[in-house]
């Protein structure tokens, strides 16, 4: 199909859940209501690293109205074994462990028992009662820290496995890998330019507005049913089940509306501890956790230590880069390093590369993902970099970019050659944007630039399709919708079909009721669910023209198939027409799609932002911001300029503001919404979006996912400009106004 | 069992009676006793905005209101805020610019900018903006929710 044929694709509709969601009527996880329902509130550690002596919850279960208490203690200990998360496997023992600490605390917020009672009140006061004896440990709370010689250990039995080998050195470096390509020194040889910084980000958190919540119902019939706000139901299901040592089978999941994920609302907290509790008082139990429990028990993204160092020629060609990330894991490993490495020199053509990556583990909340995980560090160091380099070479920072951009064949060092991608494109378009020229209007005023790079993850996805008889069609799928997928997926049903959005009618269904479908994550929903609904349009297609072929006595090759009309001959009947007339031709027609696409495409993003510095306070206002990036195709553009908009705004928050600001004893001062400052209605302007289309050909329409790639550029962009207009390079994220300051006093001394 | 208080106030234009315990925001009351969901918990500390209602016409979270001070009050909620079966002028304008993406803090922002739209009809962008910092948005970076708020604006004085 070429761009233009479509009808459907590229049109905005209105989102099929938008009525329920402007009105209240939407059921959000905490929304959950059912008769006998006990209310759960869980105990968290208040030290950053301790071991548990003793704990003694025999008060709290005697405290009027507690139905059950509960501890580790009280899940299955079943050998250990690797359970998939979401976006990677882990044992099952850290799974577990960061549910209900078992033996020791490792962050401050640490899960330590859990309460069931009449009202969550009751349940908080008895909380009150369990008495807990810490040990308390000294503790580690950055890479640099942790991986010193002779910090604090986290885990006596995490042995640091490097270059893909398991050493037998105990240590919080989980895991250290090297990417390399070419030869590094040749490369810094040819040189004629070389600068190195090193960076260091704090921790932020995904900031989602609905804190987690969970719903379980231990049956009488032994299964278990959960309902929760999740990204992914069915990774719910899979690590639920696993927790508690029943098959996948015994649990169901039904994934309620989601308030915001960004890639925490992966991980499981909650669940596996509302189903014991539940099994353990034969009443459904809810928990809803605080704005506070979420700062301190859920997943943050790693705060990291970088250094880059790249190499450049007179002529703007870039001949060598190397970049030592380590990221903070938290208190297990996974610190999402690896798409960080993947990420950090992706936007270009380099031969001559070294990265090593470092998985550390720290006495802070285990990281989960966040929109992009890793890539946002990444791209502050390397995007700040190439600047500086841009600058002393004289050259425009846009054209050094193009000079040295990624394009279809070039080999990324963690090994990947690129199919047709769109980094070129997008720095063609930020040059043309008339922003990119304006003038700046003003003094303590600078602009700067960035991009960043962003997979497709692909995985799993699966869909139903049954027609109705009034020429309308039900979709069923897997995919949580956190942003309007229902609405993405449910058109390139349509397109294929040939009917309006608006007649498909796209359900999120628990995990009983559809095939398996990995995450709401990845960039992948309306890349793979989209495919997997374009395949049982397919599907339906294929059984339509058979039933008109049986109207018209004819063979079903010979009918075809144009925006919802069925042709053979001379006859030719609409999609409506022909679901009226399924009874005489069959009975009902139900078309399925499953894939699991490979994660051809990725999407390139980049900004142009305008900054003004005030040089007393040290305070940076967002006076213009441009989001540039490549969608491959838009299905549903306003939803992919929300995207733009929203991950800019988030980057603009890592960029300024947010941060977890712990004291020494790893306790985060600022776990609320007050003092963990993110951006408001009033400290951001309008986000101008320009979508660049180049077709991913790894996808039927040539959509690429859209959701991350956008956070990417925002803080190296802003760095960029606040040294255009304050004259100092920004080495650490937040760039709050003590940073500023600081750089400000370090530079005039 | 704590001793319950009776309260009596007129909810989305219908008298409502109710019995809360003195520690028990007016939020908790609308969700759990009365089943009004459509109010949300985002923080249960005023920061966020989420559970935003009208209470006599003026803006309060309602997490950091007591369910007994609502005691003779009139609140309105999301629940209150369409007309019958048709949507408020707000509620289409969100749709229309894609305002919302997860959807969790658009009640908050339509009970809000309701408030604003009552008191300045003809609202500028800065005003708009000062407004809604009332309430958190993670998703969509507001600028959607900006222009949604202009165009009902626009419409309504059409």
């Amino acid at each position: 199909m070429k761009t233009q044929e479509y009808s459907v694709i590229g049109t905005r509709p209105i989102r099929h859940d938008g009525a329920d969601k402007v009105t209240g009527r939407a059921l959000y996880g905490a929304d959950f209501q059912m008769a006998g329902l006990l209310h759960g509130f869980i105990l968290r550690s208040p030290h950053a690293h301790a071991r548990i002596r003793r704990l003694d919850t025999s008060k709290a279960a005697a405290f009027p109205g507690v139905k059950a208490v509960m501890t580790a203690d009280d899940f299955p200990q079943v050998p250990e074994r690797l359970v998939d998360l979401g976006e990677g496997d882990t044992p099952l023992s850290y799974a577990r462990g960061n549910v209900l600490a078992q033996g020791k605390v490792l962050y401050r917020g640490h899960a330590v028992a859990a309460i069931a009672a009449t009202s969550v009140h009751v349940a908080e006061e008895a909380a009150d009662l369990i008495e807990v004896d810490y040990e308390v440990l000294p503790c580690a709370l950055t890479a640099p820290d942790a991986m010193r010689e002779g910090a604090p250990i986290l885990h006596d039995d995490l042995k640091t496995k490097e270059f893909g080998e398991q050493t037998s050195r105990v240590s919080n470096v989980a895991e250290h890998f090297r990417h390399v390509m070419g030869d590094i020194d040749a490369g810094f040889a040819e040189a004629e330019i070389t600068v190195e910084r090193e960076f260091n980000t704090a921790t932020v958190h995904q900031g989602y507005i609905e804190p987690h919540n969970a719903t379980a119902l231990w049956n009488n019939d032994g299964r278990i049913l959960v309902w929760c706000s999740t990204q992914g139901a069915f990774v719910v299901r899979d690590v639920t089940a696993c927790i508690l040592d029943v098959p996948v089978s015994r649990v169901k999941v039904t994934p309620m509306e989601i308030g915001g994920g960004f890639g925490g609302k992966i991980p499981v907290y909650l669940e596996p501890v509302a189903a014991l509790l539940s099994k353990k008082t034969g009443k459904p139990v809810k928990i809803v956790m605080s704005r506070k429990d979420v700062f301190e028990g859920t997943g943050p993204t790693p705060g990291s230590y970088i250094k880059v160092k790249i190499g450049a020629r007179k002529d703007g060609r870039i001949t060598a880069a190397q970049a030592f990330l380590a990221y903070e894991a938290g208190a297990y490993p996974g610190a999402m390093v690896g798409p960080g490495a993947m990420c950090v020199f992706a936007a270009y053509d380099i031969a001559n590369v070294v990265i090593d990556g470092f998985d550390v583990v720290v006495n802070k909340p285990s990281t989960a993902a966040y929109r992009a995980p890793g890539a946002t560090n990444a791209a502050f160091a390397t995007e700040t970099v190439v600047d500086e380099i841009a600058e002393k070479l004289g050259m425009d920072p846009l054209d050094f970019r193009l000079k040295n951009a990624a394009k279809e064949g070039t080999r990324r060092a963690d090994g990947p050659k690129y199919r047709r991608i769109g980094c070129v494109e997008v720095i063609e378009a930020m040059k043309k944007h008339p922003h990119y020229a304006a003038p700046l209007g003003g003094p303590n005023r600078g602009r700067g630039v960035a991009v960043g790079f962003w997979f497709n993850v692909g995985l799993p996805s699966s869909c139903t399709i049954s027609v109705t008889a009034d020429g309308t069609v039900n979709l069923v799928e897997g995919s949580t919708d956190i942003g309007g997928t229902r609405t993405s997926i449910a058109m390139q049903a349509a397109e294929v079909l040939g009917i309006p959005a608006e007649d498909v009618r796209p359900t999120v269904v628990d995990t009983d009721s559809v095939g398996f479908t990995a995450v709401t994550g990845g960039s992948r929903t309306t890349f793979a669910t989209g495919w997997a609904a374009y395949e049982a349009a397919q599907d339906i297609v294929r059984q339509m023209k058979e039933r008109a072929a049986k109207l018209w006595e004819t063979d079903a090759a010979s009918v075809t198939m144009e925006r919802g009309v069925f042709r053979a001959a001379d006859k030719s009947i609409t999609f409506q027409e022909l679901a009226a007339k399924l009874d005489q031709t069959g009975g009902p027609v139900v078309g399925r799609g499953a894939v699991n696409p490979r994660g051809v495409g990725g999407s390139f993003s980049g900004n142009i932002v305008d900054v003004e510095v005030d040089p007393d306070t040290g305070k940076v206002t967002i006076l213009r911001f441009t989001a540039v990036q490549d969608a491959g195709k838009a299905i549903h553009p306003s939803y992919v300029e929300g995207q733009m908009q929203g991950g800019s705004a988030q980057g603009i928050g890592w960029a300024l503001n947010e941060e977890y600001w712990m004291n020494g004893s790893g306790t985060m001062m600022n776990s609320s919404l007050l003092d963990y400052r993110m951006p408001t209605a009033l400290d951001l302007p309008m986000i101008d979006t320009v979508i660049v289309e180049v077709p991913n050909p790894g996808h039927p329409f040539g959509a690429r996912g859209v959701g991350e790639a956008n956070i990417i550029p925002p803080p190296a962009a802003i760095a960029n400009a606040i040294y255009h207009a304050a004259g100092v390079r920004m080495d650490r994220l937040p760039m709050n106004p003590p940073a500023i300051m600081e750089a400000i006093w370090k530079q005039r001394d | 069992m704590h001793n319950r208080v009776r309260v009596q106030t007129t909810i989305n234009g219908e008298p409502q009676e109710f019995l809360c315990e003195p520690r028990q925001s007016l939020l908790e009351c609308l969700r759990d006793i009365l089943g009004l969901t459509g109010t949300k918990e985002g923080c249960n500390d005023g920061n966020c905005g989420a559970c935003t209602v009208l209470m006599d016409d003026r803006v309060v979270t309602s997490c950091l209101v007591l369910g007994v001070e609502a005691q003779g009050s009139q609140i309105t909620t999301i629940e209150g805020i369409a007309r019958g079966s048709e949507l408020h002028p707000l509620q289409r304008a969100f749709l229309e610019n894609a305002a919302l993406q997860c959807g969790v803090c658009t009640p908050g922002f339509i009970v809000t900018a309701k408030a604003l739209l009552d008191r300045e009809p003809n609202p500028s962008e800065e005003q708009i903006r000062l407004w809604l910092a009332n309430n958190l948005c993670r998703c969509t970076g507001y600028d959607k929710i900006i222009r949604a708020v202009e165009q009902a604006a626009q419409e309504a004085r059409a």
